[in-house]
């Protein structure tokens, strides 16, 4: 278990809890190597929701930064809403308003997400003062032409998809330091523009630390790289930093979170179709 | 909303400036009409918000003023919004002056009464003119129920007798009115919305002053005809819904209406929008719209072209950075073969500027149809929206 050598280390100096520990290792390795890659897999997607039940709502300020091959950019800022839906099938709630560009001033989205059903989804234009609700079909097209796809911003259920455990390894540079699990996961939901993603999970908190983005011809499309982790409550970690290359096209978007927090007792209303006229 | 770390209280001054201008290939139809090819125009409209309470309570001003090259009309002022908002957590309230958007259907916006149509701003009415009203919305469970009084009447807007897209005859401004408050009449409304899966809908009913005016002949003294406007008291009933499946989107706005001089009639607006996401390997989404029109209106009743057409059109998002938009369209009278193809591209050049481009072109318009008056005006409109 590569994930534990700083700790193997430290323990070194104390032979009888080395030895302790190695016994109990030994024990953790058999009932881990009990259970399948898949079981595996899906217990540390488990975790790292059962870490996170319980934060009742979040908001947060975003930049969206565009840039494209060339090196131009363009920036996007926006408000996220979520709302915690405490049973496992279902999905939270999600409300996107935009701030900037100007033109788009106003514009929200608000999300219902689904495990395996569509998700429900709604538009708000505020120039002719009308609510769409929207087809969710699209789950793999780029939001708001950025390299994230709907379903990459939407919440993450573990129902949503099989898992199977790779491996054990150091995260890397994103979280230098940290040893991370890699878990491979499979949409099971229709529509995805994914075969597979692959993600590193740090064995501490459980917190993604990456994540590549396999096309459905299986090639290497995107990876996003999760940092500057904050613990809010205590509990609940949140990422600042989320930067998305596309190895495809070139391009990159880079998310930066400001001022998270978290129950900070949204209303379930905000959250109504008929609301999102009222957002500005 | 509460949490969005509101401060107890906040100003926003934002808006636009626009310029534009109106390109019209053919020579005006009528003597005396305007017949410059190209007709600029230059539309402000800044928007103040002021929030307190944790935003739970809002004063919004939204000023609108046109200054318009060829068209007295046009050249014109109005206040879109005036309102204060108080929110709660199961009910809301508006007071002042507002807009209320209702329907789902892209080709004609058939049960949208609340605010009256700018008809000067564009042809297609979907600009609308500043309602005064108390709105009060509940948000419950079983659904969202909306009350309005509509205090005060809005005259549509219609382009001058010189101008462009006037129509056959010219449009005097004195109107006349069933109810004898005259434009004070206070109007009632109600809807009643709600979601269940993937339905979306909504009823309601109006009583009030029709957004629509009867257009009846009329000779003055001289021996010149022209159109006088007539607002009559009716009592309006649709419904609007939405099914959403897939990539699916069907949809239906129906309503029923009497107080005209003419008979109850029935009217719909229905049809489907089909979207290809990713379509030709890339990340455009290509939709495909189809909607049928009816309406079973008799004479003494405001007159409309879409009695039995079919709407076909495509929209095309790029999802770009730009946010890259086209919709293009036409409706076809499956009576008399007349055709309105129309377009409209949208596309962002900077942080702060946006390019629009619309047209609208009449084709094969008979000479004893409603529409007879527009046959010369198909035109092309070129926008540049500067966005503070």
């Amino acid at each position: 278990m590569r994930m534990n050598r700083k700790l193997f280390l430290k323990l070194e100096n104390n032979k009888v809890l080395l030895a302790v520990t190695l016994v109990m290792l030994a024990a953790a390795s058999t009932s881990a190597f009990g259970e399948t890659p898949e079981e595996k897999g899906l217990a540390i997607a488990e975790e790292v929701d059962r870490r996170d039940l319980g934060f009742g709502d979040s908001s947060s300020l975003l930049k969206m930064e565009l840039t494209n091959k060339q090196g131009q950019s363009s920036t996007r800022e926006l408000r996220i809403l979520t709302l915690e839906v405490p049973e496992r099938a279902e999905g939270d709630k999600s409300l996107v308003v935009f701030d900037h560009p100007r033109d788009i001033e106003g514009t929200a989205f608000l999300s219902f997400t689904k495990i395996l059903d569509p998700d429900d989804q709604w538009l708000y234009l505020p120039a002719l003062k009308r609510v769409k609700r929207i087809s969710s079909a699209n789950k793999s097209g780029p939001f708001v032409g950025s390299e994230f796809a709907y379903e990459d911003l939407l919440s993450q259920e573990v129902d949503k998809y099989d898992y199977r455990w790779l491996r054990d390894e150091a995260c890397g540079e994103a979280a230098d330091g940290l040893a991370c699990f890699v878990i491979e996961r499979f949409p099971r939901y229709e529509n995805s523009g994914y075969a597979r993603q692959v993600t590193w999970i740090d064995q501490q908190e459980y917190r993604p630390i990456r994540i590549d983005f396999y096309d459905r011809k299986d090639s290497l499309l995107k990876t996003l790289t999760l940092s500057r982790y904050n613990q809010y409550l205590g509990q609940y970690w949140r990422a600042d930093d989320q930067y998305m290359v596309n190895h495809q096209t070139g391009k990159t978007t880079r998310l930066t979170f400001d001022e998270w927090e978290l129950r900070v007792g949204v209303n379930e209303s905000d959250f109504n179709p008929n609301r999102l006229k009222r957002l500005r | 909303m509460t949490g969005l770390s509101a401060p107890a209280q906040d100003f926003d001054f934002s808006g636009f400036v626009a310029g534009e201008t109106r390109i019209f290939p053919d020579k005006a139809q009528f003597p005396g009409q305007n017949n410059s090819h190209i007709s600029p125009s230059l539309v402000i409209q800044p928007e103040l918000r002021y929030r307190w309470n944790g935003r739970d309570d809002r004063i919004t001003f939204v000023p609108f003023l046109r200054l318009d090259a060829d068209d007295e009309n046009r050249t014109h002022v109005d206040i879109r919004e005036l309102n204060w908002y108080r929110q709660a957590d199961d009910w809301d309230v508006v007071l002042g002056v507002s807009k209320v958007f209702w329907g789902v259907a892209e080709s004609r916006h058939l049960i949208d009464i609340v605010n009256q149509t700018d008809l000067v701003e564009s042809p297609d009415q979907e600009d609308k003119l500043g309602q005064p009203m108390a709105n009060l919305n509940l948000l419950r469970d079983w659904g969202t129920l909306s009350f309005f009084v509509l205090p005060g009447f809005r005259e549509r807007t219609f382009p001058d007798d010189d101008a462009r897209l006037r129509g056959a005859l010219p449009i005097d401004d004195d109107p006349s009115y069933e109810s004898s408050a005259e434009e004070w009449h206070v109007d009632f409304a109600l809807r009643y919305s709600q979601t269940i899966g993937d339905w979306d809908f909504g009823l309601a009913h109006f009583y009030g002053t029709s957004r629509e005016p009867q257009l009846i002949p009329t000779v003055d003294s001289d021996g010149n005809a022209f159109l006088r406007q007539r607002y009559d008291l009716i009592h309006q009933t649709s419904l609007d819904a939405q099914y959403t499946t897939g990539p699916w989107l069907l949809k239906l706005e129906a309503l029923t209406r009497d107080g005209h001089d003419g008979d109850r009639f029935f009217a719909a607006v229905g049809g489907f929008e089909y979207t290809f996401f990713g379509a030709f390997e890339s990340n455009t989404d290509l939709g495909l719209l189809a909607e049928y029109l009816h309406d079973g209106r008799d004479s003494g009743t405001p007159a409309t072209p879409f009695e039995d057409d079919i709407f076909l059109g495509t929209r095309l998002a790029l999802n770009d950075v730009e946010d890259t938009e086209l919709l293009a369209g036409v409706i076809l009278d499956l009576d008399q073969e007349e055709r309105i193809f129309s377009v409209e591209f949208e596309r962002r050049l900077s942080d702060n500027l946006n390019l629009e481009i619309e047209g609208q072109v009449f084709d094969n318009i008979d000479s004893n149809d409603l529409l007879s008056g527009f046959e010369d005006d198909s035109f092309v409109e070129i926008r540049l929206s500067w966005f503070f």
